[in-house]
């Protein structure tokens, strides 16, 4: 926190001025204040967490039961999860989707951010607010003509067709990654031009590495995208065989397969959650930098 | 197209005028291949993802189609039958309740954390963890979560209620307090507009809190006059994009009213428990879902599209247009 010396600063300086007790005072409670509805409020959000741990470990009838504690805590229910559905099928079909994905994303989007942040050339305000239009358009506008299309080339019913748009440039990661080209100090960029650098190998050496976190970003939230999407995936392979269907798809028909209890369900919920959460501590930096980066510079 | 440092560089003062005037040329044309082929992918992916299907949508609303045969004109009949189409009016009404009461509250929610946790001196890297953390939770998983976690009969929430002498109310099993369940679920995973607020209330330059301090404002004035002024931009960042995501909302609605429903009901036939319970939960997207994909009306479906697609385009015209009033730019954006 840069922000913290600056207040210690200004707090030393007050009291050498001999702050009244009453301030002081208030300032106490203030705080006391402050933390307590933070903590409060901090209870709320993680109260749906605490309850669906709890629920995946009762028993059937107990998770119908308004028992809030699991007794007896059933830890087979987790075994269990993956003998009701092909649990691990979907894994593997999210992870092909997620992967397959990210790799065509981060390989198609890299060259046009650097088109549009640092090369010179006329229309490059209008290709990127044709960026910023497509990023803004909802996906249902387009669904319908690409949807016949898909089907005429014979790929509904796979996962191929979430997968292929993004080979093509992914809106959002040129935005994100525009951005972050725009900061990077143009001495570097002459200085690989003076050299005799080419525009591709500048883009490879020099700023692909001066890049990394906001390609790291980049990477991440696609692979969250793709491990969240639904609308989608529904569309192309909802209908189809169950083992086509990604691991969003699989949970949101989990119960339906073979009337699964709440316990179950719950187990389930939670070990999607999992992998999300882990990458999060892992990559916590990556997040609240790349999500900043969104909102702040845009 | 302006030169770059590279041509002017390049012997262009030692060369007779004409083969200055060729070398030129050659380097425009191939600056202007190496733009080419960097946007080549994009290029063919908005021709063919966007382009296209934009001008198809609008082509296809006037027909009947219904992906076997042929597509037949029938001219506005589409859009005449949306006045007499009686979901179409639920729908429209359901997410417009969306971007008039959810998204100010997504707003207003996620701001008020953020300037909760900047106020918190000791622990704010723990309550930043625990209020972004929601926002990573895969949506069906949540949703899951949520309906059970707020069933009437025996969801902890309900008993919990209950021994406070309170009578819980159906939560996704009624529709008056179905789409209020669903933006609890929402104002829970706010995750990413309260970090988008937070890194800008912890930007407001220190200097402006202190010499309003001295002008003996009170902490609501700063949060007004200060605060909110400066950070305008974000405001109506996250306004435009909760009211996008408003427009798509999808994902949430269609789990929970499959799930509340209870039936024992393959992907298939959604029209069952369509927006259950009673269609309060038919949100535009996915009724256009349904009738596009499950009843297989794609022309009306496309006309839904295209009407979408104007709503879009308008409110978020009308919101930047707007936006020219209330949004103050700090000095180096402009």
């Amino acid at each position: 926190m840069t922000t913290a010396p600056v207040t210690m600063e200004s707090q030393a300086a007050l009291a050498r001025r001999k702050v009244p007790w009453t301030v002081r005072r208030r300032r106490l409670l203030l705080s006391v204040a402050d933390h307590s509805v933070a903590i409060a409020v901090a209870l709320m959000f993680l109260l749906p967490f605490v309850f669906i741990v709890l629920t995946s470990l009762m028993t059937a009838r107990q998770s119908l039961s308004p028992d809030i504690w699991p007794n007896p805590i059933r830890w087979r229910n987790y075994v269990d999860v993956f003998l009701t559905a092909p649990l691990l099928r979907w894994t593997a079909n999210t992870m092909v989707y997620c992967g397959l994905a990210t790799l065509g994303l981060l390989l198609s989007s890299i060259p046009v951010a650097y088109a549009l942040s640092r090369l010179r050339w006329r229309g490059r305000q209008v290709a990127f607010l044709i960026v910023l239009a497509t990023m803004m358009l909802p996906q249902q506008v387009t669904v319908v003509p690409l949807y016949v299309m898909w089907s005429k080339l014979g790929l509904v019913g796979t996962l191929w067709p979430v997968i292929l748009v993004t080979w093509f440039g992914d809106a959002f990661s040129i935005f994100l990654l525009r951005q972050f080209f725009l900061t990077i100090p143009q001495e570097y960029i002459d200085a690989a031009r003076v050299d005799g650098c080419g525009e591709f190998r500048i883009l490879t050496t020099v700023v692909l590495r001066l890049a990394k976190p906001a390609i790291a970003a980049v990477a991440l939230f696609s692979v969250l995208y793709c491990f969240n999407d639904y609308f989608l995936p529904l569309l192309y392979v909802g209908q189809g065989d169950v083992n086509t269907w990604p691991v969003s798809i699989g949970l949101s028909q989990f119960r339906n397969l073979h009337q699964v209890q709440w316990n179950l369900t719950m187990a389930a919920t939670l070990l999607v959650m999992l992998p999300v959460i882990v990458i999060f501590f892992l990559a916590q930096k990556v997040f609240v930098e790349g999500i900043t980066l969104t909102g702040v510079k845009g | 197209m302006s030169a770059t440092p590279a041509t002017r560089t390049t012997f262009v003062g030692a060369l007779p005028a004409a083969d200055r005037r060729r070398a030129k040329a050659r380097a425009a044309w191939r600056r202007r291949g190496v733009v080419a082929a960097f946007l080549s992918p994009w290029l063919v992916g908005v021709t063919v993802f966007f382009g296209y299907p934009l001008v198809m949508s609008v082509y296809l609303s006037f027909t009947h189609f219904d992906n076997l045969s042929a597509p037949r004109w029938i001219g506005l009949a589409n859009y005449r039958y949306m006045f007499h189409d009686p979901m179409i009016g639920v729908a429209v009404r359901n997410s417009l309740w969306l971007m008039a009461f959810a998204v100010p509250l997504y707003v207003l929610s996620a701001f008020g954390i953020a300037v909760l946790v900047a106020r918190v001196k000791t622990g704010s890297g723990f309550f930043r963890t625990v209020f972004y953390l929601p926002a990573l939770a895969p949506p069906v998983a949540a949703t899951l979560g949520f309906v059970y976690i707020l069933n009437p009969a025996n969801g902890p929430i309900n008993v919990i209620l209950a021994h406070l002498g309170i009578q819980g109310p159906l939560w996704f099993q009624s529709p008056e307090w179905s789409k209020p369940s669903l933006v609890l679920l929402g104002i829970w995973g706010i995750g990413n507009l309260f970090i988008i607020f937070l890194a800008a209330v912890l930007d407001v330059p220190k200097h402006l809190y202190e010499s309003a301090e001295l002008d003996g404002t009170n902490a609501l004035q700063r949060l007004r006059y200060v605060t909110l002024p400066t950070i305008s931009p974000v405001i109506l960042f996250s306004i435009v994009i909760s009211i996008i995501a408003a427009m798509q909302y999808f994902t949430q609605a269609y789990v929970a009213a499959n799930i509340a429903s209870g039936q024992a009901s393959q992907a298939g036939d959604i029209t069952v428990n369509l927006g259950f319970p009673q269609g309060s939960t038919l949100f535009y997207p996915i009724l256009l879902y349904n009738d596009g994909f499950r009843a297989f009306a794609m022309g009306y479906a496309s006309a839904m599209a295209v009407l979408l697609f104007i709503a879009a385009f308008a409110v978020t015209a009308i919101i930047l247009v707007n936006s020219r009033r209330w949004v103050h730019y700090g000095g180096a954006v402009r």
